[in-house]
């Protein structure tokens, strides 16, 4: 258990005859931002509200900061935040009221269950907006008091239930930001998320989830190489020299593969395993043959095409996802 | 926050706000303490929200008020219920009993609210009594319901109604109708749970109407269809109604069935009943959330 803020084996949770979980693994690194990674209806929030405590697993075994979450819900919820997919937060009350009545029930006490509010606002920005009706807040606020309303505790384990979905892209920023600037104070996150770029941009391992289980798990660079890692690509000057070129890239190109050509665009690419090795012999050869060359470079496979290569579907298709778990 | 604010984050060692009890669940005595302090905080929410949107009252109250007006103004004048007995005085003590038999849709509808904004969720994310969120709902309703009796009251002796039962049965018929709004609650919060959004919550006056109206509030079930006078009669307002209407010496013109000739005790088997039904069903349903 050491070292390991979250440890799940073999969670399973069905309602009715669909299977929401079936057999989920994962760990989570103490003081990393884990993404938990799935299209709509994967598994992801069933997997976060049973670590959370809100559901109880019908297989399987989990503990969050060392505690079982079917053995000692309230030993564990003493040390997590949770934040679901909606902002819950009292829009009739105030920013301030809210992290207030949440202190009380965290059984702070009045005094200090005042003074940790006046703290968090003043660290969300919300100092401002403090003695406003929530309703008022905008989405991002909305976000960043429910957020605060996790932390209270300043928890071991923050759970975030996709926490950008709906957000524009501003608030989308102040909320990364927040989660950043959390992590870098030692808390574990564990957040879902449908978002590619989220996963990619915040968490420093991935687990990727589909149908109720991890398919795949790693640091983002791990799962790209995973899925034949970085490609070469170049843009010629002129079509004519595309035989030439090609001839290049098949001498760095991993496994003998063929290089693609594409005579519209001008360009050569292959697989490549040693990236920037093959990137400066590439650019030598053509160089020394006179090749003219409009552009260079190596580009690394996203996280969507990870996702195509080991669920067989796009994430963004989330009805398809929906539909192929209906149908298992 | 403007763009570019940093957000500067305690780190979770030396400023991190330790619980105030200790880590199990603690002796009882300490667990009481908790059970009752976080009700505390649950009804300071209620009665800030009270505070917040006083128009809640008025709506709340407006049914009953249209109702004054209609039956007392309106048809009051069409309405015989025996003789030589006024229709005023006959027909108060049944709004009340109304205004509480419609208390359980507001519980249902705050109920499926907090539930559908995710509001309950964090409740029980939270390491504070479960039993807080069922109990604060519980005496809030209790708070509410005083406050609209009291409205209510005052608009019914502006019309002409008076109790003249004495002070101590006065006091006696209040709290028979608050102990029928208490055993209400436990319906609300049940029925609130189990509906899947406020939209359907909304639709549960279909049943509330019928359950208030079926009743003696306005009309003595004597002069219904037989067939619908026993539902009438033996419906919990009934009791409520014709108890109140004997507590506060008003003319009750029931028609001498048991249940009639004993309002009284009705009017306190009733609710205990329901409560023992259905207060078990809210917890339970409360803690199937977890399923």
């Amino acid at each position: 258990m050491t070292g390991n803020a979250v440890l799940a084996e073999g969670l399973t949770k069905r309602y009715g005859e669909k299977p929401a979980l079936d057999g989920l693994d994962l760990a989570v690194r103490r003081g990393a931002v884990h993404g938990l990674l799935g299209p709509n209806g994967a598994g992801k929030t069933t997997a976060v509200r049973i670590l959370a405590t809100l559901l109880r697993p019908d297989g399987g075994r989990a503990a969050v900061a060392g505690r079982d979450v079917v053995r000692e819900p309230v030993r564990v919820r003493r040390r997590i935040g949770w934040t679901g997919q909606y902002a819950a937060v009292d829009g009739i009350l105030t920013g301030r009221q809210n992290l207030e009545m949440f202190g009380r029930l965290f059984h702070l006490g009045a005094r200090r269950a005042r003074d940790r509010a006046t703290e968090l606002l003043e660290q969300f920005g919300l100092g401002d907006a403090a003695g406003r009706q929530a309703r008022t807040y905008s989405g991002g606020m909305r976000r960043r008091l429910d957020l605060a309303a996790g932390l209270i505790l300043a928890p071991d384990v923050l759970f975030l239930d996709e926490p950008t979905t709906g957000l524009d892209p501003r608030s989308r920023n102040e909320v990364w930001e927040a989660v950043r600037s959390l992590a870098a104070t030692g808390t574990t996150v564990l957040l879902t998320t449908q978002y590619l770029d989220e996963a990619d941009r915040l968490a420093d391992r991935i687990t990727v989830i589909d149908r109720g289980r991890s398919i795949a798990d790693g640091t983002p660079a791990e799962l790209k190489r995973q899925v034949g890692g970085d490609g070469i690509h170049v843009v010629l000057r002129s079509a004519a020299d595309l035989p030439r070129a090609a001839g290049a890239v098949a001498r760095v190109a991993a496994d003998g593969v063929p290089p693609t050509q594409d005579e519209a665009e001008r360009r050569v690419g292959a697989p490549v395993t040693d990236g920037v090795a093959a990137l400066a012999e590439v650019a030598r050869i053509l160089h020394d043959a006179g090749i003219g060359v409009e552009d260079i470079g190596l580009r690394r496979p996203t996280l969507d095409e990870v996702f195509l290569r080991l669920t067989g579907h796009h994430a963004a298709g989330t009805e398809a996802g929906e539909e192929e778990v209906a149908a298992v | 926050m403007s763009a570019g604010t940093v957000l500067h984050i305690p780190h979770g060692g030396g400023r991190r706000p330790e619980h105030a009890g200790p880590d199990g669940d603690g002796t009882p005595a300490r667990r009481l303490y908790w059970a009752l302090a976080d009700c505390w905080t649950i009804v300071r929410r209620d009665l800030t929200h009270t505070v917040k949107q006083p128009v809640n009252i008025v709506w709340q109250l407006g049914f009953p008020v249209v109702s004054v007006l209609l039956f007392v103004y309106v048809l009051g004048s069409a309405m015989v219920v025996g003789d030589g007995v006024d229709y005023t005085t006959f027909a108060m003590p049944g709004i009340f009993a109304m205004t509480v038999s419609f208390g359980f849709m507001n519980t249902a509808m705050i109920v499926a609210i907090d539930r559908e904004r995710g509001v309950t969720d964090r409740f029980r994310s939270l390491p504070m009594a479960p039993s807080a969120v069922v109990s604060g709902r519980g005496v809030s309703d209790m708070i509410s319901a005083g406050l609209d009796l009291a409205a209510l009251a005052a608009i019914a002796l502006t019309v002409g109604w008076r109790s003249s039962g004495g002070l101590p049965a006065t006091l006696a018929a209040f709290g028979l109708l608050l102990l029928l709004r208490f055993a209400l609650t436990w319906i609300g919060v049940f029925l609130g749970l189990l509906v899947p959004n406020q939209e359907m919550a909304g639709g549960l006056y279909a049943l509330a109407f019928p359950f208030a109206m079926i009743s003696s509030v306005f009309t003595p079930p004597s002069k219904m269809p037989d067939w619908l006078g026993a539902v009438a009669r033996w419906n919990p307002v009934s009791s409520t109604a014709n108890a109140v209407r004997e507590l506060f010496g008003n003319p009750a013109a029931t028609g001498g069935s048991w249940v009639e000739a004993h309002a009284v005790l009705m009017a306190v088997v009733w609710p205990v009943v329901l409560t023992a039904v259905f207060l078990p069903l809210a917890v339970r349903r409360f803690q199937r959330l977890s399923r």
